[in-house]
């Protein structure tokens, strides 16, 4: 997949709160139609990473490379304006507001009636619609309450919505963690979706068996340095999931275990 | 497995159930109520339904319902605000004391009170949104702040705690016709605040439903980060709430001063928990992010009914309170159930 070009870079970077260093030389790279996941335990610097990415912090060390060009950004607005979306677990959606109102808040459509300027419900209604139909979820009534869709749903409007939205870089912190396999599944899919359209995706989970499907490659952390950066060729599953449970560590447990049995 | 061709069918296309439907709603409950109270009134009262006690209620419903609606926007916004029913007397009192002991045209004494009034709400929202406090009591502080204020200027300035004589001030006459005028149906008077309410109720329910600002509110009440994480200024429109309410303080403060040519400085203690009240029962969540304008209005009205019909019906007025108390639980957990059924959490 060498045709596919590269839309973030990260070389290098490293990030300090305070004496603590949370991330330490960590490289990684965002392709476009591509899917990078980031795996790793709780504490790992996942977040951190991806942190860096979305504008939230800035990386004390190393270089981030945006289209090639080496950028510090400023902000998560500096970021959605480089086409850079974040889609966070629990930051993801308004549960109380309507799907259509969630899909365009804070970049309402407008049109005047005279000197005043509303929103332009009935086409935000219709484009939401179509937007999510394209994603392939079907919804027959935009204007019922985020909160009463599935958690799956939630996360695949938000999806939505950054991908309409025109982001090319799609950053989705542990979209599946909180979510049943079915759930899963149908985030999953939309993270394909995305990535089919020809978005760089980065999916940050806990679980090989949500990432490797749709991954192409696999930055493994592991108290804030990498632990490995694999292409998927290079790695299976079943290797994925021993590096992320520790490798020899699981090893030496299960001997241990069979030890206690035995 | 591929994700890409696994065979998950979400289940996205159910139709949209009645329940669903209500949510949103909001004030269904208050129209229902205010429907019961109309027509028992009616039938237990000889003059609930004439035009004269018509006029009685809308009239008492009038003032309430303009403060109502902008603290349901505020409500809906997320925060609350306590100062409200004495920023009524507060607004009343600068107006009263600059046109009769100034000596200023009421004019331009209204214009000193708007900027006192925005002053209020400026204050109270960058103190809610700097500190991070809960607005409940940051507010409870400016309603003992400027209820202080009211009584000590009073006094320093009068001698005693009332304002009186606004009638004989320069400007009285053509701003008290746009403030405090009647206007006859059937040779009835109905004092013109009923306009301003309904003019209120109209401009702010479009604001809220029709406007970006309107989404922002919905947006910064339900829920502040997600807002901020898609680029909505969650404080901005806080604050902006907060001067809503000041300018609705403004306005029923200086439709009372009007009016009455007189303002006591005590003015307006209480009235605040009713503002809440009406737009509780028109169906805004005490925790933000839902509500309806017009219901807030209707919540309004129903107060003004119950409260002219007890009048009517020659009760005793104690029964008004027991009353509100009751409206006030049942829609309180109306509201409670809506919002459990809006914002449950399926996996
Ligand atoms: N704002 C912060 N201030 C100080 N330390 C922090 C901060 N955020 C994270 N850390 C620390 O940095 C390390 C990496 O945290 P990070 O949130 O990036 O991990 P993560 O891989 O996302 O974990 P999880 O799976 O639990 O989300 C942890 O030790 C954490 O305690
Ligand atoms: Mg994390």
């Amino acid at each position: 997949m060498s045709e596919h070009q590269t839309l973030v870079e990260a070389r290098g970077v490293g990030k300090m709160y305070g004496s603590v260093k949370a991330l330490d030389d960590v490289s990684v790279t965002v392709n476009a139609g591509e899917v990078t996941c980031v795996l790793g335990d709780n504490g790992a610097g996942k977040s951190t990473l991806i942190k860096i990415l979305a504008g939230v912090h800035q990386h004390d060390f190393g270089h981030l490379l945006i289209g090639g060009e080496e950028v510090r950004l400023s902000s998560p607005r500096d970021a959605l304006d480089r086409g850079i979306a974040t889609v966070y677990q629990d930051l993801a959606v308004v549960p109380l507001m309507s799907v259509w109102r969630n899909f365009f808040l804070g970049s309402e459509p407008r049109k005047s009636i005279g000197p005043l300027k509303i929103i332009d419900s009935r086409g935000a209604r219709d484009t939401a619609r179509k937007a999510l139909a394209e994603l392939g979820i079907n919804l027959r009534n935009v204007e019922q309450p985020v909160g009463t869709l599935s958690g799956g749903e939630r996360q695949c409007v938000a999806i939505a919505r950054a991908v309409h939205f025109g982001a090319k870089v799609l950053i989705l912190d542990e979209p599946t963690a909180a979510l049943g396999v079915k759930q899963a599944g149908i985030v999953l899919r939309q993270v394909a979706a995305a990535r089919d359209r020809g978005l760089g995706v980065v999916l940050i989970t806990h679980n090989p068996h949500h990432a490797y499907p749709v991954g192409d490659r696999f930055l493994l952390l592991k108290r804030g340095a990498a632990l490995g950066n694999y292409e998927k060729a290079d790695i299976s599953l079943e290797e994925l999931t021993r590096q992320m449970a520790g490798g020899a560590e699981l090893e030496a447990l299960e001997h241990e275990l069979r030890g206690v049995e035995g | 497995m591929s994700a890409g061709s696994t065979a998950v069918v979400p289940e996205l296309a159910r139709p949209p159930r009645l329940v669903d439907r209500l949510v949103a709603r909001p004030e269904i409950g208050s129209l229902l109520g205010a429907v019961l109270v109309f027509v028992f009134f009616t039938l237990i009262t000889d003059q609930f339904l004439t035009v004269k006690g018509v006029s009685n209620w809308l009239d008492d419903a009038s003032t309430l319902g303009i403060m109502a609606v902008t603290v349901a926007m505020l409500m809906i916004g997320g925060e609350f605000d306590l100062s409200t029913g004495v920023n009524t007397a507060s607004t009343g009192l600068v107006t009263g004391i600059l046109a009769t002991q100034a000596h200023w045209n009421v004019w331009l004494a209204l214009l000193v009170s708007l900027v006192f009034a925005l002053l209020v709400g400026l204050v109270n929202g960058l103190l809610v949104v700097r500190t991070g406090l809960p607005s409940f009591i940051i507010t409870l502080g400016m309603f003992l702040a400027l209820q202080g204020l009211n009584l000590g200027v009073t006094r320093a300035v009068t001698g005693n705690v009332q304002i009186s004589g606004v009638g004989a001030a320069h400007g009285y006459e053509s701003a008290g016709y746009f403030l405090a005028s009647t206007f006859r149906i059937g040779g009835t008077p109905f004092p013109v605040s009923i306009l301003w309410w309904i003019g209120a109720t109209a401009l702010l329910s479009g604001v809220l439903l029709k406007t970006r600002f309107g989404n922002w509110v919905f947006a910064a009440g339900g829920a502040p980060l997600q807002a901020r994480a898609v680029g909505v200024p969650v404080r901005s429109t806080k604050v902006a709430l907060f001067m809503l309410t000041g300018l609705g303080a403004w306005l029923v403060g200086n439709i009372n001063v009007l009016r009455y040519t007189t303002v006591q400085a005590n003015q307006g203690i209480g009235l605040e928990l009713q503002y809440i009240v009406a737009a509780v029962i028109g169906g805004c969540l005490m925790t933000g992010g839902f509500g309806s304008v017009v219901g807030a209005a209707i919540g309004a009205l129903l107060f003004g009914m119950v409260r002219q019909g007890i009048v009517f019906a020659d009760w005793n007025s104690d029964w008004f309170m027991l009353f509100l108390g009751v409206l006030l639980l049942v829609a309180v957990l109306a509201n409670d159930v809506f919002r459990r059924r809006a914002e449950r959490m399926r996996r």
